[in-house]
């Protein structure tokens, strides 16, 4: 659905004139300051579009409001002088209270301005405290909550992420260089498959596997009890990992090998591959070298496109298979209304996003020596 | 015309293009189909309907035809109605008696789930009397019940506790299907003969009966928790789901498209704006704001359909468009074009556009699954149309009431074939477009 930031170097023609020989660590350097800037700047305007978003219905206004007077009656019940108030004099009290209250944390201020406070929370992640979700620690902070799911999310897809990335670039290879057999032919017409999300195939995964043949769990990170020992705890989690690291890989290894194939059939058919294989080099090397370090790029930025989308993905496929992250976090604070939860998910993937898409660039200046950065284009 | 009976004929050459337009002819077929014969009011009348509308229905029971691929063969669920049936009246001194036999065949090896018999008795003070009786294949006569019927009422088999101790302590509904003198612990086949003797005392009085038999397999997609047949949903999915992945991937591509024309041809900042915002959006997680409009606006599918388009306007193929556009505008033709003196709309629409065609029909084909899959994805996270049955909400609920812990496969697994046929069918006439339009993967 997106594609990427990525200059389509390539499309443009290239008709600009050499540069002056840069240091490389001066040009990469160069880079990706250029590229952290702009991507801070896409992360704070897509979060402030968020905060519009979240807040049109008027949702974190009331929430605020209704914390605060939920505060004052807690103050209010706590206090001896309180009691000793007549029932209208204390309401009055508490009511005074309250506006004064809203006014320090800014509610009489319109919203044009208050809306810039709350980005600034958001983006430190400072989003107080939840109505009635709590952490598995048991802590009402937001904050809490999305960092205590962080690392389950992030074990998911790195591990789902490299596997991918490793298993479609060797699989492109091995078809490329079978250009026609049987295997290459199922393989592309598996392609199509990628249409579908991953936790579609998650479905199928669990009914197979998990409720059918009983082999693997049916979600969720540990069994319960989690094993003592640290050694059983890290099986555990390898057990349930399976399932889903599967579904996420199969719903685009096969889209992504197709595509890389493609990118090495034509690289690969280059007159100075030709003439590397004239030389006499081995099949290893003319791999490495002269087909795929010039797709590197392309690949990469394909690549890109594939983890947005992944991403992008994660709340359901979490969700399906009980997976105690961010994604599920996400999908649980929509049950329950959690307007800062919900914002504040939103900022970890806009910021996991982002992280993403500027690793990509930096492989990408590191392997494309013609990424150019200040050239004034 | 030529062109077009060319590219047919193109298209024609490969299988899997071939095989992707059948299904997706079938499926409009289907949704034709479905909307003629099941109308949109109808359609929600049904699925929004409780028990009222589905009281003939066993919960959660897998689709008759499973019955085809076992060896012992499920009960099927059937109801009775004393209207299709010839009843027996004979006045009596103050009112009349009625008797009505209900015949049924039992040849299946496991017992129902459940008996009951609803009653409708008109009458204006005295309540008429019925006496239910069973005649069975092996010659039984059972006595079932005695009572007398309000203007609605519901017998059920299985909750009678003086029935369960006529038969020995057996429930019901499998004690009146046993013969206990044979040994046997399958039901009795053949046919059986439910007697009811209704005694009215008043004249006019009358009673209605129908008699269900609530099997292990109904209809020809199963029923879900709510006894609904997910046939219904099964059948309306269809036109949601194409509706709403044509709409989506039609708007989303052709707004694109046009921005990246517009980009392209005005240059300066209004491109990079464009190419600004596209960025932005990128890393907008995009079902995050789904679900947040979802959460806090509306869940009316075409709201969700509409913030989809906006949200994927900007996207990612804009990059691709504009690359294409920056060849084509340094084109003489559009230089020529310039000299007769076109203004920058009309270049735009009828010079620059149609030379991405070719290139913006694969990709929307393409693009209807991801939609298609969207639009279940959503119905997985809750929230999917609050009124309309679709695939996405069968899933939903089947995962949502313990489908997969249960073995009640076939809940999941139909809309799920379904989605996947959809989404195949789409994507891979797609490829093949690609291929044929896009003439550098030719022959790759």
């Amino acid at each position: 659905m997106a594609e990427l930031t990525l200059r389509p170097e390539s499309a443009v023609p290239e008709t600009l004139p050499r540069k002056k020989a840069q240091n490389p660590v001066v040009r990469v350097t160069r880079y990706v300051l250029a590229r952290v800037a702009t991507l801070l700047v896409t992360v704070i305007v897509g979060v402030y579009l968020t905060i519009l978003i979240a807040n049109m219905g008027g949702y974190v206004d009331q929430i605020q409001r209704a914390q605060i007077r939920e505060e004052i009656q807690q103050l209010a019940l706590n206090n001896a002088a309180f009691k000793q108030m007549s029932v209208e004099e204390r309401n009055q009290r508490m009511e005074e209270m309250a506006l004064l209250r809203e006014k320090r944390v800014g509610l009489d201020q319109p919203f044009a301005i208050r809306s810039f406070r709350f980005l600034s929370n958001a983006l430190t992640l400072n989003l107080g405290w939840t109505q009635n979700m709590t952490s598995d620690s048991g802590s009402k902070q937001v904050r809490n909550i999305m960092l205590e799911r962080l690392p389950a999310t992030l074990l998911l897809f790195a591990t789902s992420n490299v596997l991918l990335f490793f298993a479609s670039i060797y699989m492109a290879l091995t078809l490329s260089r079978r250009y026609g057999s049987t295997l290459d032919k199922i393989i592309v017409s598996l392609a199509p498959s990628g249409s579908a999300p991953s936790w579609f195939y998650g479905v199928f995964l669990i009914v197979i596997f998990a409720a059918a043949l009983r082999v693997l769990p049916y979600g969720g990170m540990v069994m319960a009890p989690p094993p003592e020992n640290r050694f059983d705890y890290f099986l555990s989690v390898m057990q349930h990992l399976i399932l889903p690291v599967t579904a996420i890989t199969l719903s685009t290894v096969f889209l992504n090998i197709y595509n890389w194939r493609t990118f090495f059939l034509i690289y690969s058919s280059e007159d100075y591959v030709d003439m590397a294989k004239a030389k006499g080099l081995n099949d290893r090397a003319l791999e490495r070298r002269y087909i795929l370090r010039p797709t590197l790029p392309n690949i990469i930025s394909t690549f890109a496109l594939t983890l947005i989308y992944l991403w992008q993905g994660a709340p359901i496929t979490e969700s399906v298979f009980n997976w105690p992250g961010l994604g599920s976090t996400i999908v649980h604070a929509i049950g329950l209304y959690e307007t800062p939860v919900i914002v504040g998910t939103t900022v970890i993937f806009a910021y996991l996003l982002a992280l993403t898409v500027f690793m990509l660039d930096l492989i990408y200046a590191i392997v494309d020596p013609r990424v150019k950065v200040g050239s004034g284009s | 015309m030529e062109r077009f009976k060319q590219s047919v004929r193109e298209i024609a050459r490969y299988p899997s293009a071939i095989g992707g337009s059948l299904i997706i002819l079938f499926l409009i077929g289907l949704s034709v189909y479905t909307m003629t014969t099941i109308p949109y009011q109808e359609a929600i009348r049904l699925w929004r309907g409780g028990p009222d509308v589905w009281y003939h229905n066993p919960a959660t029971v897998p689709p008759t035809w499973v019955n085809y691929f076992r060896r012992d063969k499920l009960p099927e669920t059937f109801t009775i109605n004393s209207e299709n049936l010839e009843r027996d009246i004979q006045d009596t001194e103050d009112g009349r008696q009625i008797n009505i036999a209900m015949p049924f065949d039992y040849s299946f090896d496991s017992f129902p789930q459940e008996l009951t018999l609803y009653f409708h008795a008109q009458f204006l003070e005295k309540q008429p009397y019925v006496s239910i009786t069973l005649q069975t294949p092996d010659g039984r006569d059972i006595r079932i019940a005695d009572f007398s019927v309000d203007h609605t009422q519901t017998y059920i088999f299985s909750q009678d506790t003086r029935l369960t101790r006529r038969l020995k302590g057996l429930t019901p509904r499998e004690g009146i299907f046993l013969n206990l003198d044979s040994g046997s612990t399958t039901p009795v086949k053949g046919k059986y003969i439910l007697n009811l003797k209704v005694l009215t005392f008043e004249k006019d009085a009358d009673v209605r009966a129908e008699f269900v038999v609530y099997g292990q397999v109904a209809g020809w997609a199963g029923t879900d928790h709510q006894r609904r047949d997910i046939g219904v949903a099964l059948l309306w999915g269809t036109p949601i789901a194409l509706a709403f992945g044509l709409l989506a991937a039609l708007g989303a591509t052709v707004t694109t498209m046009f921005i990246a024309a517009v980009g392209v041809w005005y240059a300066g900042w209004v491109d990079g704006l464009i190419q600004r915002i596209t960025e932005v959006n990128l890393v907008l997680p995009f079902l995050s704001i789904l679900i947040m409009v979802g959460a806090f606006y509306s869940r009316s599918i075409w709201v969700i359909l509409g913030v989809t388009i906006l949200l994927g306007i900007f996207g990612g193929s804009i990059i691709t468009y504009r690359s294409v556009f920056l060849q084509v505008k340094e084109s003489p033709y559009i230089e020529a074009a310039r000299a007769y003196g076109a203004g920058s709309m009309r270049i735009i629409l009828f010079y620059l556009i149609p030379r991405v065609i070719p290139l913006l029909i694969p990709q929307m084909v393409t693009l209807i699954p991801t939609y298609v899959f969207l639009e279940a994805s959503l119905a997985v996270l809750g929230l999917g149309d609050p009124v309309l049955p679709t695939w996405g909400k069968v899933i939903t609920d089947a995962i949502a009431n313990g489908a997969l812990f249960q073995n009640q496969y076939y809940w999941v697994l139909e809309p799920a074939f379904l989605l996947m046929l959809t989404g195949l069918a789409f994507a891979m006439l797609g490829f093949v477009l690609d291929r044929i339009f896009n003439p550098r993967l030719r022959g790759v």
